[in-house]
């Protein structure tokens, strides 16, 4: 094996590690720069019920778990079958709708206290994700009906079963400058 | 940047028919259903309860954000109930009020060119000022974002376009020095140094009208301008791009631009404010070949149009249908006993020979007559295929916000596709979209921040166990 031989194929592996390199360069440019931008994408797409039925804390922690790919994108009721279609886009999965083991369809619901029947315990002050509820210990609670998200997760810790969830009527949001 | 290309429609006017008597008066309804939304979109929120008594001018009802106007009782009084009706935009809550006929007024005339600009825009809003052309838009935000950006330059809507309405036409003939007035009252409110009139080449007795008031104002602020006659001229950024050369750029209001636009009819109530009589009136045109005698009248807020149309002589033979507006951008109404709103400029009694029926509708043939007469030079076709695909990505590049629902892409259609009718359901889809996502923006924030609370709670819990544990020890050791 000659000198020029040997220098030709260092310059072969070097040649190619060159464009190799740029070629990854290229494939790493089109994924998004961390998995929290892609989780804040993902998370843009979400509902924010803060429900919780995707089993996951809240719409943010199921955007990190499926940024992460331990989630899929089947997991959100409250999304519906559009939701589940625009994440499978977004991160080209196949898409597939709404597992009924996460949770029913349904449409927008607000919860409603029962002023009569509520004891004022605050219980279900914290549950609320989103701090839709207003009251305090002793005082009667009331839910501000344009912030629920119909998450029904004040629920279960009321003692006295007092909130009911009703159909949410439909209001028009308006940012107000 | 001028254009080439033909914009907008030159339509049969049908105006001759309503604006050759002078302006009537509509009785006063027995019962007034005052409408909390007048025509915004937004309901005001009602300040009185069954039984209340209210003058002429009380305030019955109080605007909660920009996108809502205060309303006045029209008649003298006592308020029967608050409940839902039809009004001319669908169905929505009502103030009705009973009138005694007494017609006691509440009048609290303004001292205005001694009044601070922005005290001056607050009593405007109060006294329920809201655009007369047919929008209703609040006044009271317009003016203050044109202060804001200091705009300059107030122009005043003349331009009736629409075939069939001459409201403003009779308004600006009868009431001239009223419109003066009011364009004076704005421009101290908003900071403006000059006003300029839009009147539409076609209404020489309303331009000698305002040209004479002009005069006799003595105000060299205020000049005059014509516009072609085609329609849709008086679209407000058609309009100030004709009369300043400005094209309010896509997604902006025109105050950014240095302007404020505002209709002549706005500007005579601006006049009536400062005379102390609060926004509970407006001229309406009735006309078609449906009705008798058709003319303009003045009519209280919340009179039933069934009262307009008896005014004008009732009905003739057969009435095929009644329309809120032109008959290019108006809303079929479903019964006569809706109340008149500030957004109410005329009532179509229209007859089967006023109306081109529309023929069956064919497949798009991307023939292009509809990009040629769009005044805001979309391009229709592209608009459709967004539609029928329901692809909202489609649908917001090709621009369906700036989509002014003239009509001219569905009077210029071969094939006959309903076009604006399928925009008009597209934006209010899009509008439905854009309202989830900034619900949704409300609630992250919402949800971030009572993570973060409960956090910092559970964080000062545990230093408040560890302080006390420290000091247990610290005595017991």
């Amino acid at each position: 094996m000659s000198a020029a031989d040997i220098a030709g194929a260092a310059l072969l592996a070097g040649g190619l590690a060159v464009a190799l390199g740029a070629a990854l360069r290229r494939i790493v440019a089109h994924l998004p720069a961390d998995a929290g931008a892609l989780a804040a994408r993902i998370d843009a797409l979400l509902p924010q019920t803060q429900c919780g039925r995707c089993t996951y804390a809240g719409c943010r922690p199921y955007a990190e778990a499926i940024a992460r790919g331990e989630a899929g994108t089947d997991q959100c009721p409250p999304g519906g079958d559009d939701t589940a279609r625009a994440l499978a886009a977004l991160l080209g999965r196949e898409p597939r709708p709404v597992n009924p083991a996460y949770g029913e369809i349904e449409g927008p619901l607000v919860a409603l206290i029962d002023e009569a029947r509520c004891i004022g315990c605050a219980r279900c002050l914290p549950a609320c994700p989103v701090d839709a509820i207003v009251g305090a210990k002793k005082r009667m609670h009331t839910v501000i009906a344009d912030l629920c998200t119909g998450c029904e997760l004040c629920l279960p810790p009321c003692p006295v079963d007092c909130i009911a969830m009703l159909p949410a009527p439909a209001v028009e949001h308006r940012r107000v400058a | 940047m001028a254009h080439n290309r033909p914009r907008g429609l030159e339509l049969p006017a049908h105006k001759a028919v309503a604006s050759t008597a002078p302006i009537g008066t509509a009785p006063a309804p027995s019962v007034a259903a005052l409408a909390l939304d007048q025509g915004s979109g937004r309901a005001a929120r009602a300040v009185v309860a069954p039984g209340d008594r209210v003058r002429v001018g009380t305030r019955i009802a109080v605007a909660t954000d920009p996108s809502t106007t205060s309303v006045h009782a029209p008649v003298a009084g006592r308020v029967l109930a608050i409940e839902t009706r039809p009004t001319p935009s669908g169905d929505g809550p009502c103030i009705l009020i009973e009138n005694d006929g007494s017609d006691e007024r509440e009048a609290a005339p303004l001292a205005w060119p001694g009044l601070e600009p922005a005290a001056l825009v607050a009593a405007l809003g109060d006294a329920g000022m809201a655009g007369y052309g047919g929008a209703a838009f609040p006044a009271a935000p317009k003016l203050a974002a044109a202060r804001r950006h200091a705009a300059r330059h107030l122009v005043l809507n003349g331009a009736e376009c629409e075939p069939w309405i001459c409201c403003d036409d009779a308004l600006m003939r009868a009431r001239a020095h009223d419109v003066v007035l009011g364009a004076q009252v704005l421009m101290h409110a908003m900071g403006a140094e000059r006003c300029t009139v839009a009147i539409q080449d076609d209404k020489p007795e309303a331009t000698a009208a305002v040209q004479a008031a002009v005069e006799a104002a003595a105000d060299a602020r205020i000049a005059i301008a014509a516009v072609s006659a085609c329609y849709p001229a008086g679209a407000e950024r058609l309009l100030l791009e004709a009369v300043t050369g400005i094209e309010v750029p896509h997604g902006t209001w025109p105050s950014t631009s240095g302007l404020l636009c505002q209709n002549v009819g706005t500007a005579a109530a601006a006049a009536g404010v400062v005379r102390g009589e609060p926004v509970t009136s407006r001229v309406v045109t009735v006309t078609g070949s449906g009705v008798a005698r058709p003319g303009n009248l003045y009519a209280r807020l919340g009179t039933p149009v069934s009262t307009l149309v008896e005014a004008c002589g009732g009905y003739t033979d057969r009435p095929l249908r009644l329309i809120a507006g032109g008959s290019m951008m108006g809303r079929a109404l479903a019964t006569d006993e809706v109340p008149v709103t500030l957004a109410l400029n005329c009532l179509l009694v229209a007859t089967a020979g006023d109306l081109v029926e529309r023929g069956t509708e064919y497949a798009c043939i991307r023939c292009g007559d509809c990009a040629d007469v769009c005044p805001t030079r979309l391009l229709p076709q592209q608009l459709l295929r967004g539609v029928v695909a329901n692809d909202p990505d489609v649908l917001e590049r090709h621009g369906l916000t700036d989509c002014i629902e003239c009509g001219c892409c569905d009077y210029v259609c071969p094939s006959a596709i309903p076009l604006t009718a399928r925009f008009r359901a597209a934006r209010a889809e899009a509008r439905v979209r854009e309202s989830a996502r900034w619900r949704a923006d409300d609630l992250r924030d919402r949800y971030a921040r009572h993570g973060q609370r409960l956090e910092a709670a559970s964080e000062a819990e545990r230093r408040a166990f560890e302080n006390a544990r420290d000091r247990a020890r610290g005595q017991g050791g």
